[in-house]
């Protein structure tokens, strides 16, 4: 198992046995600001050998994946799962959108076993954050009196810092291109797997937390974050495998489509969703699907993404 | 040393507020306010601040009475039903009557 991975049961193991260890919120916030420079960074600096025109087809590709997504998980929540309108919407926006930290240990995963992917891959991630959220928020709407207001939400999300960071990541590695970001390698990329680990141990901890949110959801909602991360896995494999992605490449937008988001999502929907109980959104994508994606999943994803193009 | 006699509103909420309670506090004819970042628990879980979603502040609004009054309101029709939100107010003395 890879060893980041690790990092993240620890975590979690503490927190279940009630240690006192926390990571002070200051640098959960320097290592999360570090992750997404990082993961833009890498992938500004390869993509700025090849023309951007070239990724267009992909890249809508992966929007419209990702807002598809909500559309495909609302019916399940609402009719199966008998869950209010409000939380149907807000739990189906969560893996409509995307986790950058998935992300990130899917990389860490294929580099390990030396399989590359796409260098725009790291463009995908940060496309991908706002489409489920819209759709999430206008199936949350449809048939509601209450209007939306756009304006502050989109400033959110877009400035937000996930799609700030990553975006900004890939400006400047784009810009200052291979050479020009030979002095900061050793920070955004040397020391990457490092800090990676650390920022898992903290969402072990984090994660370890939410799993009292759990109880209150009920098993429905256990069942389904284990089950929509296949689907969507397998969904995602599929669309990669169309869209003409390697096997890394396939591995990793199936891992997309399969993870949840909790950066971006979570404030979003409380400002788009607000009647919709946080407990429950967060409770599945954080405790169950996190924890499944990094462990069974993404693995599990790369043979998905070898059986479909084999 | 004169006090004038003024309210203290301190409202304690979830971080995804922070925007639209300052923005309130200024459209009521606040002068000012203060925030902390702050930990707790209560009926909707406990909220630790160990990451985004799970982040509370605490803001601090000295003025007087009517606006204290409105801001209340205000704030307990448009949040508290769907957000984790603790309000309260008490008498406090100042020294610069203009300030507040």
């Amino acid at each position: 198992m890879d060893p980041v991975v690790l990092f993240f049961i620890l975590g979690v193991i503490a927190r279940l046995a009630r240690s006192d260890l926390r990571l002070p919120e200051a640098l959960y916030e320097a290592l999360s600001i570090y992750l997404l420079l990082a993961i833009g960074i890498k992938g500004g600096v390869e993509l700025a050998q090849q023309p951007i025109g070239a990724v267009l087809p992909q890249a809508m590709a992966a929007m419209t994946l990702g807002a598809a997504i909500p559309f495909l998980l609302f019916p399940v929540l609402f009719k199966l799962g008998k869950l209010p309108r409000a939380d149907s919407a807000a739990i189906a926006a969560h893996y409509g959108s995307v986790s950058v930290v998935t992300f990130a240990v899917a990389s860490s995963f294929l580099l390990k076993n030396d399989i590359t992917s796409e260098s725009y891959m790291p463009l995908l991630v940060a496309l991908m954050e706002a489409p489920g959220l819209v759709a999430g928020i206008l199936l949350a709407r449809i048939g509601g009196a209450r209007r939306i207001s756009w304006g502050p939400l989109t400033h959110e999300v877009l400035f937000g810092k996930s799609v700030l960071l990553l975006l900004g990541g890939l400006a400047i590695g784009a810009i200052a291109g291979p050479q020009g970001i030979k002095p900061i390698e050793p920070l955004f990329i040397g020391l990457f797997k490092g800090v990676l680990a650390l920022f898992l141990l903290e969402m072990g901890l984090v994660a370890g937390g939410r799993l009292p949110d759990l109880k209150r959801a009920g098993a429905f909602l256990v069942v389904f974050g284990l089950a929509a991360p296949l689907v969507l896995g397998t969904l995602g494999a599929f669309v990669g495998h169309l869209i003409g992605l390697s096997l890394g490449g396939t591995a990793l937008l199936a891992t997309l489509a399969a993870s949840a988001s909790y950066i971006a999502a979570p404030t979003a929907m409380r400002i788009a969703v607000p009647e919709a109980n946080p407990a429950l959104s967060i409770g599945v994508s954080l405790g169950v699907t996190f924890p499944f994606n990094i462990t069974i999943g993404i693995p599990l994803y790369l043979e998905l993404a070898r059986w479909i193009g084999g | 040393m004169q006090t004038h006699a003024r309210k203290l509103l301190v409202i304690i909420a979830e971080a995804a507020l922070e925007k639209g309670l300052i923005h309130d506090a200024r459209a009521f004819g606040a002068h000012g306010y203060t925030l902390y970042d702050v930990r707790g628990g209560g009926d909707r879980g406990d909220r630790e601040a160990s990451w985004e979603a799970d982040r509370s502040i605490e803001m601090k609004v000295i003025c007087d009475a009517a606006v204290a009054e409105r801001l209340a309101s205000h704030v307990l029709a448009t949040y508290a039903p769907n957000y984790a939100v603790t309000l309260f107010v008490t008498d406090v003395g100042i020294f610069r009557p203009q300030k507040f």
